[in-house]
């Protein structure tokens, strides 16, 4: 059978596949997103705090994918919840790391001039700074996503959702029929992924970052 | 010091008081503002001047409790906000710095209306139109733009709009136009002098340019390194009178040229000079030229504008008609321009004289070196300056020196 033979008879299951992979990427970025910035904002002003946090942070991207998800199975078992955290581990250290270099950035005399007027530390954050940091934190959420698009494929061991189930089972089954065509709809489809995200953050971009400061 | 008199007494409280404002940095040994006390009263600009790390930016900071102070108090319209709410103290007040700080991703309206939108204000759209048009912005092209859409110069005004937008009774602003070429800075002060006369704030201006702050101020304190007050006087009496020898130093030499910023055409009586028409005979001119003492006369046009200074040995050298003649005027002056322009005017004429006209461009008088001699010689016995009589009483408690 030829690869797109195989595509043609196989598309059902494939289409689920891709969407449980695109969703279980999307659900952990966004909460990684709230935590990792909640994270920079509460740390990027004392030099110790941040470092402390970006230390830890980048521990979990440096445990190998496979270890840290059979690490999480004598505390989450396995599936979907346990999938959802071990991405939510990784995708953390871009993400606050540009959120703390993002609200550095801002031009010292615009937070001055913006407390000299009355605003509050809130107030501040919400109207003035993280709107500015906002291109650097979103570049952030975006590596995180490629990040995390390619691990989620390993959460197949643990019975996690996506196209890591095709890959798995194509190499599990090496030499039998349809070996290959199955491990490379899976590498395929999260190619086509990557590319289907950066296309949505090129206009997530566009839409959510004033013409003042767009490059 | 006075309580506040409800019913207003002669003696009006000063819109900002400062009292022994010390400010000591953790781990400094000395004070970086020290004991200073400072009055300002409503409707003037006062300006700190100093060498560069005297204090000047932490005392503004002070005022608007940017900085916390170790020790002293603040007052403004009576009321000591030492230990105000810092935040809702400074809707109340007009903050402008070098860098301007306007907010880049919010367009010029929305950065103008920040304060005024925090204080839930209505109308804020015809406002921000307002104070456009007050800096000299047009208001349909402006409005919509970016800052980054903004020349320096542009920047600056709308910084100035966007500290009045809430109205503040009091601004305070940090080397406004320090960062600004000088032709634009000179164009910004003019205009904001201007501003300041129909908006009639009380400013603290803080510049290190002693000409700068003899131009734009009604006061200047001048501070020593670390935040002391050296003087604290109308800019005419610190050319005059410095206390001390810091203080005549930081003016530096030329005081009494700089003392010519003070005083505007209007304030001196200008000088009679001999003038001719296209028409009149060259021998005429002469004899005219040589009763009066002068070495040139001033030759009008038809409408009555100064047209070119004719000398003795032009008109001399007979039978030409006047109107090829002479050197032609370069600059004149106006009535509203200061005695050291019209030097400058004067310097450049080669005949001595600066021709003054009115705003149509005609002809009224000169001035020339004696006018501008007798002007010095009455700024040194009075501290003359028009608006300046009233408070040398004022002055004379904080300065014994005054009225020598
Ligand atoms: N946040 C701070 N922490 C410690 N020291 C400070 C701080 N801000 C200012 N200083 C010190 O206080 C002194 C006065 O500084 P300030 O900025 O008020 O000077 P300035 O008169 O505005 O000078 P310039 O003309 O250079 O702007 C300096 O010695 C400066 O180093
Ligand atoms: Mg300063």
């Amino acid at each position: 059978m030829s690869f797109l033979e195989y595509l043609d008879s196989r598309s059902d299951i494939v289409v689920q596949l891709t969407v449980e992979h695109a969703e279980v990427v999307a659900l952990s970025i966004l909460i990684a997103t709230v935590i990792g910035v909640a994270l920079g904002v509460a740390t990027y002003e004392r030099d110790r705090a941040s470092r402390l946090t970006l230390a830890i942070c980048a521990i979990f991207l440096t445990i190998p994918s496979l270890a840290l998800f059979a690490l999480l199975i004598p505390q989450l078992g396995i599936g979907y919840l346990p999938t959802v955290v071990g991405l939510v581990l990784y995708a953390l250290l871009p993400i606050v790391r540009n959120t703390i270099t993002g609200l550095r950035q801002v031009d010292a005399a615009v937070v001055e001039s913006a407390r000299g007027m009355g605003m509050g530390r809130w107030r501040r954050l919400r109207r003035i700074e993280l709107p500015l940091a906002w291109p650097v934190i979103l570049t952030g959420i975006r590596v995180s996503t490629l990040i995390t698009l390619g691990i989620a494929a390993i959460a197949a061991v643990i019975n996690g959702p996506g196209l890591g189930e095709l890959i798995f089972s194509g190499l599990s089954r090496i030499g039998a029929v349809n070996d290959v065509n199955e491990i490379l709809t899976g590498v395929l489809g999260v190619m086509v992924l990557a590319l289907l995200f950066d296309l949505a953050f090129f206009v997530l971009r566009r839409v959510t970052t004033s013409p003042g400061v767009r490059a | 010091m006075s309580a506040p008199t409800p019913t207003g007494g002669s003696e009006a409280e000063p819109m900002i008081r400062l009292e022994g404002l010390q400010k000591r940095f953790p781990g400094q040994a000395e004070p970086a503002v020290d004991d200073l006390s400072l009055d300002v009263p409503e409707g003037e600009i006062a300006v700190l001047v100093g060498p560069s790390g005297c204090g000047k930016t932490t005392t503004l900071k002070l005022i608007n409790r940017l900085i916390e102070p170790t020790a002293g108090r603040i007052v403004i319209a009576g009321e000591d906000v030492t230990h105000a709410d810092p935040d809702s103290l400074r809707r109340r007040i007009g903050y402008v710095i070098q860098q301007v700080g306007l907010f880049p991703h919010m367009t010029i309206a929305e950065n103008i209306a920040t304060v005024p939108q925090m204080l839930g204000w209505k109308g804020i759209d015809a406002r921000v139109d307002e104070l456009l048009e007050l800096v000299g912005m047009e208001p349909a092209t402006y409005r919509g733009r970016y800052p980054r859409e903004l020349s320096g110069g542009q920047s600056q005004r709308v910084g100035v709009a966007r500290a009045l937008a809430a109205d503040p009774p009091v601004l305070l602003m940090d080397e406004p136009f320090g960062a600004i070429d000088p032709i634009t800075r000179e164009r910004l002060q003019d205009e904001f002098l201007r501003l300041q006369g129909e908006v009639r704030k009380t400013i603290v201006f803080v510049t290190h340019d002693i000409d700068e702050a003899i131009k734009m101020g009604d006061r200047i304190a001048l501070l020593r390194i670390g935040g002391r007050l050296a003087q604290y006087d109308r800019p005419q009496r610190l050319l005059i009178d410095p206390a001390d020898a810091f203080v005549a130093e930081f003016i530096g030499g030329g005081a009494r040229v700089k003392g010519l910023r003070l005083v505007t055409v209007d304030d001196v009586e200008l000088t009679e000079w001999p003038t001719a028409r296209p028409g009149d005979e060259a021998a005429r001119v002469l004899a005219l030229l040589r009763e009066s003492d002068r070495g040139h006369a001033l030759l009008l046009d038809p409408e009555g504008r100064p047209r070119s200074w004719l000398s003795r040995e032009e008109l001399g050298r007979n039978g030409r008609p006047l109107e090829g003649l002479g050197e032609t005027v370069g600059t004149t002056v106006e009535v509203d321009d200061t005695l050291h322009q019209a030097l400058d005017a004067l310097l450049a004429s080669g005949a001595g004289a600066a021709a003054v006209v009115d705003p149509s461009g005609r002809y009224r008088g000169v001035v020339d070196l004696a006018t501008l001699a007798a002007a010095v010689a009455a700024m040194a016995v009075n501290g003359h300056r028009p608006a300046g009589a009233e408070a040398e009483a004022a002055n004379s408690e904080r300065d014994p020196a005054a009225g020598s």
